[in-house]
């Protein structure tokens, strides 16, 4: 009967190594499926997370063969079949246990970004959007939160340093989702600027080729966003424009402050 | 006996998906101390999967929608067992709960004219679903995340609840649980506490369901003295995938066949035309012909017989492979690629389209799909007053899948995700109130909390039990075969026994590891609340002699008029010993009698 091998990185904070398992192929399995026989057979405290096994909820994210992928939509036949498959833990995030991380760096940065801030409703109390005015909008809404481009970007995969002043590409696309919303009426622009971080991203990008949504994060999300930033930031007309008419409210928070310092 | 740590808060909400964070929501808005206490990562609850859409009679493709007809057609699913308020308050709010998401931030689709877009589902006599594309799910939990995150609730991740904690009056005053990243042990004191666990799925074999779905709402409910009902009501999607076995259950949206797909056998007929019953006979259409012209005319055309509700159709799909005419996986062909363009299918159905290829290397916009049923949703669950969700227990409160009433013997798909933001959103007000009326500081016993945690603990003590997988394991397989979509006496006398066995096998699991993040531990944690709901239902099937809806009995096929007028009430009685009854259903008002008397024109 053929066989599997899986070299799956065991440990916690304290450090780890890879262990090999080797395990019966089953056809149409994906890594997944065998991470499961593991914990049902050999290794019952193996720690993975998971919980669709759809593609649609972004837990099982771990590192294959080196690269950033979702366990559950990672099919072994696309894999080589004569070396062992290697599944380690995202590196960007501390470690838990095996391949679980300490994601609670992106809840935090979730919870530093304003939220919608929709104009008034139309006379029937609704709103009215067309679908084209949407689509890019949608686009980043597709995102299920599996945090493997933050895993893979480089201004923070190995510079905890920088996660201070570092959104990530997720947010990126979450602020860039906010900044074409039709309805939205925040500007959250210095902020972007300032406290999120664009300015140190330098279009690698590695994020957009690992999301499994496909969401083109770099070329629909971050550059436009950075020019969006650079023009309110760098434009003088737009500076002075900005300044007599305040035509959108500013965001809240250390952004405000900013301005009433005399920017 | 190990330490644990203690959190003071108002409303404690179980459980992350829709009904948990509508209901958080609502409590932090109200200003009350609000907790959310959620198994996996926020983001992450089964909600997510949810694909079609949520129903809501919006009326923006077809005018003639009202909430009058959403009610007819939600009771008239439910084969008229629904608790009829509930199906009223679901009907008339929805509307309300959809334009909300669109003010927190939802992008659903358009209409032409800029108008929230609505799909067609089974069992809809309109157009009804909003939706986006077929990660409807997604939209709804990221919205309702971001709503959270903004109005600062407290999350708590990772968290496993296994016992909720009653005072020395027999209030609900808390739960107790468990950090999975650390398997240290933690309370939370509350004023009133929701719970929005959701399914059970996990206890049968071929599942949409995630792992988190193994009953823990059901069972801590009954544990601490709640009433349950209608848990002999599960609902087998029609439509999952058979093929390959590592994603048999997974689900396909019944938004295929609403936006076109037909359902084959293996001899290239639209079966569906076969099993049209008689109670759908006035609104289902009887040709092809007839059924084709209703997608883009629904007044003079009757619906096609792929979108009778749930129920029927699985029904249908699993009589047609018993008779040797389903496919070479044990499924049958729905088919969307001979009926719509790929540009078509690959924007309407995008997720689908990827799901096919990557998982089973079929794309739909070519070949058909071979799905068959899987279990998907309990209709059954916590008895609730259909105003407050208020279970039998004061201080509890439930809403969403572990709250039962609104979908009575069957559920119409779409309507989940709308009973998560109606009745969400009014277990968050009423508990609210119940908290702000409550005097004194909530006091658990703390007996309680030991017994739990020695239980809990007891795994780790053993040396040579069973695997707790492989207790699961066989635990599935006796629910799959023994008390799934077609159920006979026999069988479920053999499946009490079965979970009998179970149930000492389960008292005897030991586990590997110490406490953090142990996966084996976990599941050992889940057994208990799994074999309960088994257990459930497997009475409630066997004490309901008829079939409707969701309980399919081959000794009693038809459905029995006198045990439509009762829900089967189970609870724990004295010395732990289950009791079931039945409970009359509440008189309808003659107003909402007369729209279910009236035939669609």
């Amino acid at each position: 009967m053929a066989e599997v091998t899986m070299r799956v990185w065991r440990g916690d904070p304290g450090g780890g190594a890879f262990t090999d398992y080797t395990m019966p192929a089953v056809e149409g399995e994906v890594v997944l499926d065998v991470i499961h026989r593991i914990q049902a057979g050999p290794a019952p405290d193996l720690a993975c997370r998971w919980n669709c096994k759809a593609g649609r909820c972004g837990s099982c994210s771990a590192e294959i063969n080196g690269i950033p992928r979702l366990m559950c939509m990672t099919r072994m036949d696309s894999l080589p079949p004569e070396e062992p498959v290697l599944v380690a833990p995202m590196r960007t995030f501390p470690v838990i246990r095996d391949l679980v991380t300490d994601v609670s760096f992106n809840f935090e940065v979730a919870k530093r970004i304003p939220a919608f801030t929709p104009e008034p409703a139309g006379p029937d109390g609704t709103h009215r959007m067309m679908q084209v005015d949407i689509e890019r909008g949608q686009e980043f809404r597709k995102c299920i939160e599996c945090f493997m481009c933050q895993d893979v970007c480089h201004v923070i995969r190995d510079h905890e340093e920088n996660k201070r002043a570092f959104a990530g590409p997720r947010f990126f696309i979450r602020l860039m989702e906010l900044e074409a919303h039709p309805l939205d009426t925040l500007d959250r622009r210095q902020l972007i600027h300032r406290d999120m971080g664009i300015g140190y991203c330098n279009i690698t990008k590695c994020c957009t080729e690992v999301c499994p949504e496909l969401i083109h994060i770099t070329d629909n999300g971050i550059i436009p966003l950075k020019e969006r930033v650079v023009d309110s930031s760098y434009d003088p007309v737009a500076r002075l424009g900005r300044r007599i008419l305040r035509r959108r409210a500013p965001a809240p928070a250390d952004d405000v402050a900013v301005k009433s310092a005399g920017n | 006996m190990p330490d644990y740590q203690t959190h003071d808060f108002d409303v404690v909400v179980i459980g992350a998906g829709g009904a948990g964070l509508r209901a958080a929501v609502e409590a932090k808005e109200r200003g009350l101390r609000t907790a959310l206490v959620c198994k996996s990562l926020l983001g992450k609850a089964h909600t997510v999967m949810a694909e079609g859409g949520a129903a809501a009679a919006m009326g923006n493709v077809w005018p003639e929608d009202n909430w009058q007809v959403h009610f007819r057609d939600t009771m008239r699913g439910g084969k008229l067992l629904n608790n009829w308020r509930m199906a009223q308050v679901h009907a008339q709010e929805a509307p309300d709960r959809i334009y909300e998401l669109e003010r927190w931030g939802a992008l659903f689709d358009r209409t032409d004219d800029g108008r929230i877009l609505q799909r067609d589902f089974g069992g809809h006599r309109y157009a009804r679903l909003a939706h986006v594309g077929d990660r409807t799910g997604l939209e709804l939990i990221r919205t309702l995340q971001q709503r959270a995150v903004s109005l600062d609730v407290e999350v708590f991740m990772e968290c496993k609840v296994l016992r909720l904690l009653k005072d020395a009056e027999g209030r609900v005053s808390g739960a107790l649980g468990y950090w999975r990243a650390t398997g240290d042990y933690v309370t939370f004191n509350a004023k009133a506490v929701i719970l929005a666990t959701g399914s059970v799925g996990k206890a049968w074999l071929y599942t949409s369901n995630s792992w988190e779905s193994t009953g823990d709402g059901h069972a801590m409910a009954l544990w601490a003295g709640a009433d349950l009902i209608d848990m002999e009501f599960i609902q087998f999607h029609p439509t999952g995938m058979v093929w390959p076995l590592s994603v048999r259950g997974v689900l396909v949206t019944e938004g295929v066949r609403g936006d076109g797909g037909v359902l084959r056998n293996s001899e290239g007929r639209r079966f569906m035309f076969d099993y049209i019953p008689a109670m759908f006979a006035a609104e289902t259409a009887d040709t092809e012909e007839e059924a084709d012209r209703w997608y883009d005319d629904h007044i003079d055309n009757r619906r096609p017989p792929e979108l009778l509700p749930r129920d029927e159709v699985a029904r249908s799909i699993n009589t047609e492979v018993k008779a040797g005419r389903g496919g070479p996986h044990g499924g049958v062909y729905l088919d969307i690629a001979s009926r719509r363009t790929a540009d078509y299918i690959r924007r309407r159905l995008p997720s689908m389209y990827h799901q096919f290829m990557e998982l089973a290397g079929v794309d739909i916009t070519v070949e058909p799909m071979e799905v068959g049923p899987t279990c998907h949703y309990i209709m059954g669950g916590v008895r609730v007053d259909a105003d407050t969700e208020a279970t039998t227990v004061p201080g509890l409160f439930a809403a969403g899948e572990v709250a039962a009433g609104l979908h009575g013997a069957n559920r119409l798909g779409g309507n989940s995700l709308s009973d998560l933001l109606v009745f969400g959103r009014r277990a968050g007000m009423a508990a609210s109130d119940f908290a702000e009326g409550r005097t004194g500081t909530p006091s658990p016993l703390v007996s309680e909390v030991e017994r739990a945690i020695a239980e809990a603990e007891a795994p780790f003590d053993r040396q040579d039990g069973d695997n707790p997988y492989q207790v699961h394991q066989d635990l599935q397989r006796t629910m799959q075969e023994l008390v799934g979509i077609i159920r006979t006496e026999s069988e479920l006398v053999q499946a009490l026994d079965e979970l009998d066995k179970l149930d000492e096998r389960a008292r005897r699991v030991s586990v590997p590891g110490g406490r953090a993040y142990n996966p084996g531990w976990n599941l050992a944690t889940d057994l208990p609340a799994m074999l309960t709901v088994s257990r459930l239902a497997a009475k409630g099937a066997l004490e309901r002699r008829e079939s409707r809806g969701g309980q399919t009995r081959d000794d009693y096929p038809k459905a029995d008029a006198e045990l439509g007028k009762v829900n089967f009430v189970q609870r724990l009685g004295a010395g732990g010993a289950f009791t079931i009854t039945p409970a009359p259903i509440a008189a309808m008002p003659a107003e909402l009698q007369k729209l279910l008397e009236e035939e669609p024109s």
